[in-house]
This record gives structure tokens, C-alpha cells and sequence, in this order.
């Protein structure tokens, strides 16, 4: 029988209120994958909880096993990654970033690699101030660590090799496709060279590496389009805080839903 | 002791049953109130339950601020002596309270009902930031407070309001950061809100 009470490090990628000052916890652990726990008080001030289990806070934790839900009995912060909480485009990345581990990684199932991926986004994040790249080589990455690593380098249905230029890329198949077989497939969009070439790096390089190749804003926004199609191909369905991401970047082709920035610009006359 | 094998006539078991449902009270208290109320002389339990009843027949929202009232507009929108040129803003109608019993503060209010929240799809629409940005328009308001809960939704709500608010010109400013982080306003002590609303400081 496992020890009532242990003792790992997590990220809280979720909370919801549970009771009248308690926290249902969704925390991605080192030790143990994503598991729900109940913070018992953590929303009275003074509370010992409190901002060590808040939303993307790293920590370090003690759970006592209950009956259904482990209960958090100590929590102590190792990292609230701060720069982040202060710019709401950073922000705003983790909060996609939880809802994107909350919804593919699987409750009760140790995934180290996949934890220590989402703690180096986070630190690189808050480091660099620079979210796009770092949430692009997430969504990559952890499109491979699920076993859908797109197929970058042969053609993902005749499997020939591509030649350098504009390809098409269908998440159905699995990756890029040549020009014959992307052409008849109506489902498939283009990918440019550059795009490819950036996937096929940060494909094989590490997080440091990633962070540090250029993107103009047109090929940012191709592979934006690119991985999140696959994202929301593999999820069948779009997840949340996409649209909030769309408008934050002043991207209204989604949904054209920019009324409240808009009008609050256009009544200052 | 378990208060289900309790012999209590019906009339009873329902009342615990109901009492049992609030915030704070568990078997035992409902239990125990249950039967405080049964001691009760019938024209005070009368009251309690009017009160209780009145609450969901006349309250609504204010028209101006959007907190809980049952007069439009809402006693701190009327009130003469407030001070018209600040405008607070606040998640919920609960988080008023605790910031009056500071005194510390004699403008006006706002209440958002809620805050932006991408991962469960809470928009800037679900909420009342347009009333917010009509009342900036229309009248001579010279410094917004954002006083939304010092967690992540809260913060992140907060700075998308300045950016709407920066560029009119207003003075935007947020409660210190005295507030335990991850908290939540509601449950903040006086001293505490004291202190934050008395260090508010600007919005760069
Ligand atoms: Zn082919
Ligand atoms: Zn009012």
C-alpha cells in the first residue's frame, strides 16, 4: 500500500472554487502526472495555501491521500514565474498553455518529460518575455510526445522526399505532403519553405535553440495556423482560450470580434 | 451522532435539510438552528422568512453600477456626498462591502460579475465592461481603481481594462499588492483593504 502522504513538486494548471473557501486543484506533479486535490482554505487570506497554489505557480507540494481526493496539506512556491503575471500576452499564454495540458495529458499517469517541457516553456517564457515561439515549440513538441510527431521530411502519403517548396500540410495524414498528393487533397492547406525548415528545427533542437530562430510575422502566423489545426484536429474541438489569444493579438479573421477594443477607441471624440 | 437517525417530525428534517445547504453549515449547525428557530416566538421566524423571500423579489441590478439593490439607482449611486469622479471597479456585488467598511473610499462603483477567464471561455462580452467604458464617456471621470482579486483572472482583467481605459486620458491605478496573492477579495480583512486601498498605485 502507497504511503498516505507524499511529497513532489507541481504546476497548477487549474482551479476551480470547491466549497466555500476551498480549491479543487488540477496540478501537473513531477512524480505522479496530472492529479486533482482539493487546497483546503486556500482562498482566505492569511491562508498558508493561498498564492502557492494559484494558476501556474511551480511548487513544492505535500498530498495526504483521501478517500477520493488527495488533499494539499502544504504548499511552498518555488517559482510564480512573475514577469509573466505582469504582461497580459504572457498571461495569456499560460493560460493557454494550461488549458492545452489539461486537455491532452491523461489524470494519474507519471509523465516527467512532459511536465519538465511545460516547467522550461514557463521559465523561458518569463525569461525571454517572448510567448509565441515558446507556445509554437510546445504545441510541437507536444504533438510528438502524444505519438503524432508530424512527418516533416518524407511525403506523409506517397513517401517520397520533399523537394524545398511550397508543400501542403493535412494533420489527417500525419504531416507535410508533396505537391502531386497535396494538390488533390482537398482538405490539405499549403506550407511554405520556411515554415518547414523552422518545424524541422525545432523538431530536433532544444528549447534554448528555438527561442533563438527568427520568425517574420507572416511565416509566426503560418505555423500558428499550422499547429493549431493539428492541435484542434487531434482534440476535435477548439480549445477556449484560442479566441482570447486571436483578439489579444489583434487577430479578429477568427470570429471579427474586436467590438469592445474598437468602440472604446472610436467614442473618445 | 448522526443527525439522520434523529427523530424529527418532517416540518423539521426539511428546514435542516435546507439550512444544511448554506455555506458554513454543516449537519450539526443546521441541526442546532433548526431547533433555535422551533424556540423562536412565530412573528420573529416571520421576519426571518420575509427577509429572506424579499431578497429574491425586490432586488435587481443598478442600472449605473450594476450592484445588487432594490432601489435604481442604488444608494451609493444616489448618495449626494460621493465622490462622482472615481469610479472602482469590482468583480462581484460582495466585494462593495468589505471596501466600505475601509471608509477609505467615497467614489463610485462598478461591477464587472465576473472576470475574463480564456481556459473556461469567459469573455470580455460576458462581462460589464462596455457599461463600464459608457459611463467613462458620459461623465467627468478623472481616475479609474481596478480592484479585481489579486489572482491571475483578476490581474489579467485588470490590465485589459486599463488598456481600454489609458487611452481616454483617465487615471488608472490598481489596489496595492498588500492583498495576499491567489486570494480572494471577499475574504480579505480590513486592515488589509485598508492598506491596499491607501497604496494604490499607477498602471504603466
Ligand atoms: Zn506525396
Ligand atoms: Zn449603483
Amino acid at each position: 500500500m502507497a504511503a498516505r502522504v507524499y511529497r513532489t513538486t507541481g504546476i497548477i494548471i487549474k482551479r476551480n472554487k470547491f466549497g466555500e473557501a476551498d480549491r479543487l486543484l488540477t496540478i501537473f506533479t513531477a512524480d505522479h502526472g496530472k492529479l486533482r486535490a482539493i487546497a483546503k482554505g486556500a482562498m482566505r487570506p492569511g491562508s498558508k495555501l493561498g498564492g502557492n497554489v494559484e494558476l501556474l505557480t511551480h511548487s513544492q507540494l505535500m498530498l495526504a491521500r483521501g478517500r477520493n481526493l488527495d488533499i494539499v496539506t502544504q504548499a511552498q512556491a518555488l517559482d510564480i514565474f512573475l514577469p509573466m503575471r505582469d504582461s497580459l500576452e504572457l498571461m495569456s499564454c499560460g493560460f493557454y498553455l494550461s488549458e492545452l495540458v489539461d486537455s491532452f495529458i491523461e489524470e494519474n499517469v507519471e509523465d516527467r518529460e512532459m511536465f519538465e517541457l511545460l516547467l522550461d516553456t514557463l521559465r523561458r517564457l518569463t525569461e525571454t518575455g517572448d510567448g509565441e515561439r515558446m507556445v509554437r515549440f510546445f504545441e510541437l513538441r507536444l504533438l510528438g510526445h502524444l505519438g503524432y510527431t508530424p512527418q516533416l521530411q518524407k511525403c506523409a502519403n506517397c513517401d517520397r522526399n520533399l523537394q524545398p517548396e511550397t508543400n501542403y500540410y493535412n494533420p489527417a495524414q500525419g504531416g507535410v505532403l508533396c505537391r502531386e498528393c497535396g494538390y488533390s487533397d482537398m482538405s490539405a492547406g499549403t506550407i511554405s519553405v520556411n515554415a518547414q525548415k523552422v518545424l524541422r528545427l525545432w523538431q530536433r533542437s532544444d528549447i534554448a535553440t528555438a527561442g533563438r530562430v527568427k520568425l517574420s510575422t507572416e511565416l509566426a502566423r503560418e505555423i500558428k495556423g499550422i499547429l493549431r489545426d493539428n492541435v484542434r484536429y487531434l482534440l476535435e474541438k477548439q480549445l477556449k482560450s484560442i479566441d482570447w489569444l486571436d483578439r489579444l493579438a489583434g487577430d479578429s479573421s477568427l470570429n471579427g470580434d474586436k467590438a469592445v477594443t474598437q468602440n472604446s477607441n472610436g467614442s473618445q471624440e | 451522532m448522526n443527525p439522520d437517525f434523529l427523530p424529527s417530525a418532517r416540518p423539521i428534517s426539511r428546514l435542516i435539510e435546507e439550512l444544511n445547504k448554506l455555506p458554513g453549515i454543516g449537519p450539526k449547525s443546521a441541526q442546532r438552528l433548526a431547533y433555535h428557530l422551533l424556540q423562536t416566538p412565530p412573528e420573529r421566524t416571520r421576519d426571518l422568512a420575509e427577509a429572506i423571500i424579499a431578497i429574491k423579489q425586490n432586488l435587481r441590478l443598478c442600472s449605473t453600477c450594476l450592484n445588487i439593490t432594490d432601489t435604481d439607482p442604488c444608494g451609493i449611486c444616489a448618495d449626494g456626498t460621493r465622490d462622482t469622479t472615481r469610479i472602482c471597479v469590482v468583480e462581484e456585488p460582495i466585494d462593495i462591502l468589505p471596501l466600505e467598511r475601509t471608509k477609505k473610499f467615497r467614489g463610485l462603483y462598478h461591477v464587472l460579475h465576473g472576470v475574463i477567464s480564456p481556459g473556461d471561455g469567459i469573455k470580455p462580452e460576458d462581462l460589464h465592461i462596455r457599461e463600464l467604458l459608457d459611463r467613462l464617456n458620459s461623465n467627468s471621470i478623472i481616475e479609474v481603481i481596478l480592484a479585481t482579486n489579486p489572482n491571475a483572472e483578476g490581474e489579467a482583467t485588470s490590465m485589459y481594462i486599463q488598456r481600454l481605459v489609458s487611452p481616454l486620458g483617465i487615471r488608472v491605478t490598481r489596489l496595492a499588492r498588500g492583498l495576499p496573492f491567489g486570494g480572494d477579495l471577499e475574504y480579505a480583512d480590513d486592515v488589509t483593504l485598508s492598506r491596499a486601498m491607501e497604496g494604490r498605485q499607477e498602471m504603466s
